[in-house]
C-alpha cells in the first residue's frame, strides 16, 4: 500500500463526522517523550496508544501508554496482546476513555505506520495518528495529527493518505497550575526547582506582575514619545486595567482593610491557641 | 534548593532517615494532576503507585500509575493483581518498575488517619525508602502545587512494629503528635527533552497563565472550610479527653476502693487473730477489681497530628492573604 502525505485540508467523507480539531493534554506529550528516552537499543522510534474522548467537532487526548515493537527494513511486528491488556488495565481506573488512535514518535509517515494504522483502524473507529518529533528532526518538537482517508482509482491502485488535523493543547486549571512549575526547571542549570513554601509564592507572583506592569509601561512610554504607533484596542485594554483598580474613598477602604487584617489575625491566634492546647494534653497525657 | 516548611514534623535540619530528598520528574506531578482531576471529583480520595529508585540519599521518582477506586459491585476485583500485571506490562517499557511508594489525594488537609498510617507502615517495612505523597487539589487550584512527602519516623516504626498502642509504649518511644512524620524535601527535576517540550508549549499555548494566588476573595470559602474541619476534629479531641478523664478517675477511684478492701481485710484478720480465729483467706484481689480497659492513645495521637496540620495551612493561609491585602493597600495608596 502506498503512503502520502497531502497539505491541503481534509475533504469530508459523506456519512462520518470527521473531527477537525485534536485536543491535547500535556501529560500525554510529556509521557511520549518519557518513553522514547527509555526505547530499548536500536530502536529509532517509539509507537503507543492514545486513549481519550471524542465528541462531534473534537477528539480530546487524555492519556497514552507505549507498546514494544519492532521494527526493521521489511517487516514490523507490534505486541498486540501487549495493547489489549494495558487497555484492560487502564480501564479500570478511568472507563470513560477509549481508545482513539495511537502514535509515534518522529518525522515522517512511513509505510510501517501505514500497517500499524491498519491495525488501529480495526480497535478504534477513525483513529487518529499523532507523530511526536523527539529527535528534533525540524529544529523543534513538532506534535502532528493526522487522519486516515482512502485515496487512488478504486479498483487499481488503491492507497491511504493521512490529511493533517490542528493541534490544540488544552490544560485544566491545575495542569495550568503544575506547568508554570515546570516551566521553572527550565532555567535553572541542573533542571531542579523545589516547591517554594508561602510568602514566597505571593512574592513571586508580585514580582510577576510588576515585570507585566514593566513591559506595559514601557510600551505606554514608547507610544507618548512616538515610537510606537498607538493601537486603539491595546488602549481599551490599559483603560480596563485602570479602572480595574476601585475608587474607594480612604477611610471606607481603611476600616475594610483593618476589619479584614483583624479577621484574620483572630484565626491566626485561634490556631495557635489550639496548637498550644494540644501540645499541653500532650504533656499531661503521658505524665 | 526546597525551602522547608516547618509542618507537624521533627524540625531537626538532618532527618535520620535513609532519604533526604525526594526528586521528582515532572511527568509524574502532571499525571498526580490529571488522575485526580478526571477521577477524583468529590471528596473521595484517589490514590497510586509510585515507581522509581534509590540513588545515594535520594528517591528519585520517575513514573506513575493510577488505582481504580473501590467500588461496592466490584468485590471480586484484586487489587495485587492489578498492581502486579501493570508492573509486569511496564516493565517491558522500560519503565522502572521499582515500587517506592504511593500518593494520595487529600481533601483540605486531612490525610493523618489510622488507614494512612497502616499502609505507610507497611510500605516502609517491605521498602525502607518508601514514602506517601500527598497532593492537595483544591490548595493547587489556589494557586501554587501542594505536593508533600511524608515518611513515619523510626520512632513510630518502631511503635506500629510493636503493636503496642497503649500510654506507655508512647511514653517509652517518646512519640508525640509532632514526630509522627517527616516530611522529605521535594525537588522537581526534567530531562532536556521535556524542556524542550515545555518550551514548546510556551510558544503554542495561547492560555494566559491563571492568576489565581492573587485574588483576594479566595480567603472566604477556603479558610470556612478549612476551620469548619479543624473545628470537628477539635470536638472529637475533646471527645477522646473526656473518655481519658473518666478512666483515669475510673481507675483511682478503683485504687481506692482495693486500699480500702485491703485495709478492711487486715483489720478483720487482726480482728480474727485477737479472737483466736484462723484468718480470711486472701483472695485473689486482682479478679475482684478488674481493672479498667485503658483507652486507646493512638487515635488521639493521630487526631493531635491531625489539628495540628489543619492549623498549619490555616496559618499558611492567613499569612498569604495577609500579604495579599497589604499588597492591595499599595495599590490603593498609589491611586488615591
Amino acid at each position: 500500500a502506498a503512503a502520502a502525505r497531502v497539505h491541503e485540508g481534509a475533504t469530508p467523507s459523506p456519512g462520518r463526522s470527521r473531527p477537525a480539531v485534536v485536543k491535547i493534554h500535556p501529560v500525554v506529550v510529556a509521557s511520549i517523550v518519557d518513553s522514547y528516552e527509555r526505547r530499548n537499543e536500536g530502536a529509532s522510534r517509539v509507537i503507543g496508544t492514545l486513549l481519550g474522548t471524542i465528541d462531534k467537532h473534537s477528539v480530546e487526548v487524555t492519556n497514552c501508554f507505549s507498546v514494544p515493537h519492532n521494527e526493521s527494513e521489511d517487516e514490523v511486528a507490534v505486541d498486540m496482546e501487549f495493547a489489549k491488556n494495558m487497555y484492560e488495565l487502564h480501564r479500570k481506573v478511568s472507563p470513560s476513555e477509549v481508545i482513539i488512535g495511537w502514535y509515534a514518535t518522529g518525522y515522517d509517515i512511513t509505510e510501517h505506520s501505514v500497517l500499524i494504522h491498519e491495525y488501529y483502524s480495526r480497535e478504534a473507529q477513525n483513529p487518529i495518528h499523532l507523530t511526536v518529533d523527539t529527535a528534533l528532526q525540524s529544529g523543534k518538537m513538532s506534535v502532528r495529527a493526522y487522519l486516515s482517508a482512502p485515496m487512488g482509482v478504486p479498483g487499481k491502485t488503491v492507497g491511504v493518505m493521512f490529511t493533517p488535523l490542528s493541534v490544540k493543547y488544552v490544560y485544566y486549571d491545575t495542569e495550568c497550575i503544575g506547568i508554570e512549575l515546570l516551566q521553572k526547571t527550565r532555567t535553572s542549570p541542573s533542571r531542579t526547582n523545589g516547591l517554594t513554601s508561602d510568602l514566597t509564592q505571593v512574592a513571586g507572583s508580585a514580582a510577576q506582575t510588576q515585570e507585566m506592569l514593566s513591559t506595559v509601561l514601557a510600551y505606554i512610554e514608547d507610544v507618548l514619545a512616538g515610537k510606537v504607533t498607538a493601537d486603539n484596542s491595546v488602549g481599551r485594554y490599559l483603560m480596563d486595567l485602570v479602572d480595574k483598580v476601585p475608587m474607594i474613598p480612604a477611610e471606607d477602604f481603611e476600616t475594610m482593610l483593618n476589619s479584614n487584617i483583624n479577621d484574620l489575625l483572630m484565626v491566626t491566634y485561634l490556631t495557635n491557641l489550639t496548637q498550644t492546647q494540644i501540645a499541653l494534653n500532650e504533656k499531661l497525657v503521658i505524665m | 534548593m526546597a525551602s522547608r516548611k516547618e509542618s507537624g514534623v521533627s524540625s531537626s535540619n538532618t532527618l535520620d532517615s535513609p532519604v533526604k530528598q525526594i526528586q521528582i520528574e515532572g511527568l509524574v506531578v502532571l499525571k498526580i494532576i490529571k488522575h485526580y482531576q478526571e477521577e477524583g471529583q468529590g471528596s473521595e480520595v484517589v490514590q497510586g503507585v509510585l515507581l522509581g529508585l534509590v540513588v545515594e540519599d535520594r528517591l528519585e521518582i520517575t513514573n506513575c500509575f493510577p488505582f481504580p477506586q473501590h467500588t461496592e459491585e466490584d468485590a471480586d476485583f484484586d487489587e495485587v493483581q492489578y498492581q502486579m500485571e501493570m508492573m509486569r506490562s511496564l516493565r517491558h517499557v522500560n519503565i522502572d518498575h521499582l515500587h517506592v511508594g504511593w500518593y494520595q489525594s487529600t481533601f483540605y488537609g486531612s490525610f493523618v488517619s489510622r488507614a494512612l498510617l497502616d499502609s505507610q507502615f507497611s510500605y516502609q517495612h517491605a521498602i525502607e525508602e518508601s514514602v506517601v505523597l500527598i497532593y492537595d487539589p483544591i490548595k493547587t487550584a489556589q494557586g501554587s502545587l501542594s505536593l508533600k512527602a511524608y515518611r513515619l519516623t523510626p520512632k513510630l516504626m518502631e511503635i506500629c512494629k510493636e503493636k503496642d498502642f497503649s500510654a506507655e509504649g508512647l511514653k517509652k518511644a517518646a512519640v508525640g503528635y509532632e514526630n509522627m512524620f517527616e516530611e522529605v524535601p521535594i525537588v522537581i527535576k526534567n530531562s532536556h527533552l521535556i524542556s524542550v517540550l515545555l518550551w514548546e508549549l510556551e510558544e503554542k499555548s495561547t492560555v494566559p497563565s491563571k492568576h489565581e494566588l492573587l485574588s483576594l476573595s479566595s480567603s472566604s470559602s477556603h479558610l470556612e472550610k478549612s476551620l469548619q474541619m479543624l473545628m470537628d476534629r477539635v470536638d472529637d479531641m475533646s471527645q477522646d479527653i473526656v473518655k481519658f478523664n473518666t478512666f483515669s478517675r475510673n481507675t483511682s477511684k478503683q485504687q481506692q476502693q482495693k486500699h480500702q478492701y485491703i485495709q478492711r481485710r487486715q483489720q478483720e484478720n487482726t480482728q480474727r487473730q485477737s479472737r483466736g480465729e484462723p484468718p480470711l483467706p486472701e483472695e485473689d484481689i486482682s479478679k475482684m477489681f478488674k481493672p479498667p480497659q485503658p483507652p486507646p492513645r493512638m487515635d488521639t495521637l493521630l487526631i493531635a497530628g491531625q489539628i495540628n496540620t489543619y492549623c498549619q495551612t490555616v496559618k499558611e493561609f492567613t499569612s498569604q492573604n495577609l500579604g495579599k491585602l497589604f499588597m492591595a493597600e499599595a495599590l490603593q495608596g498609589h491611586n488615591s
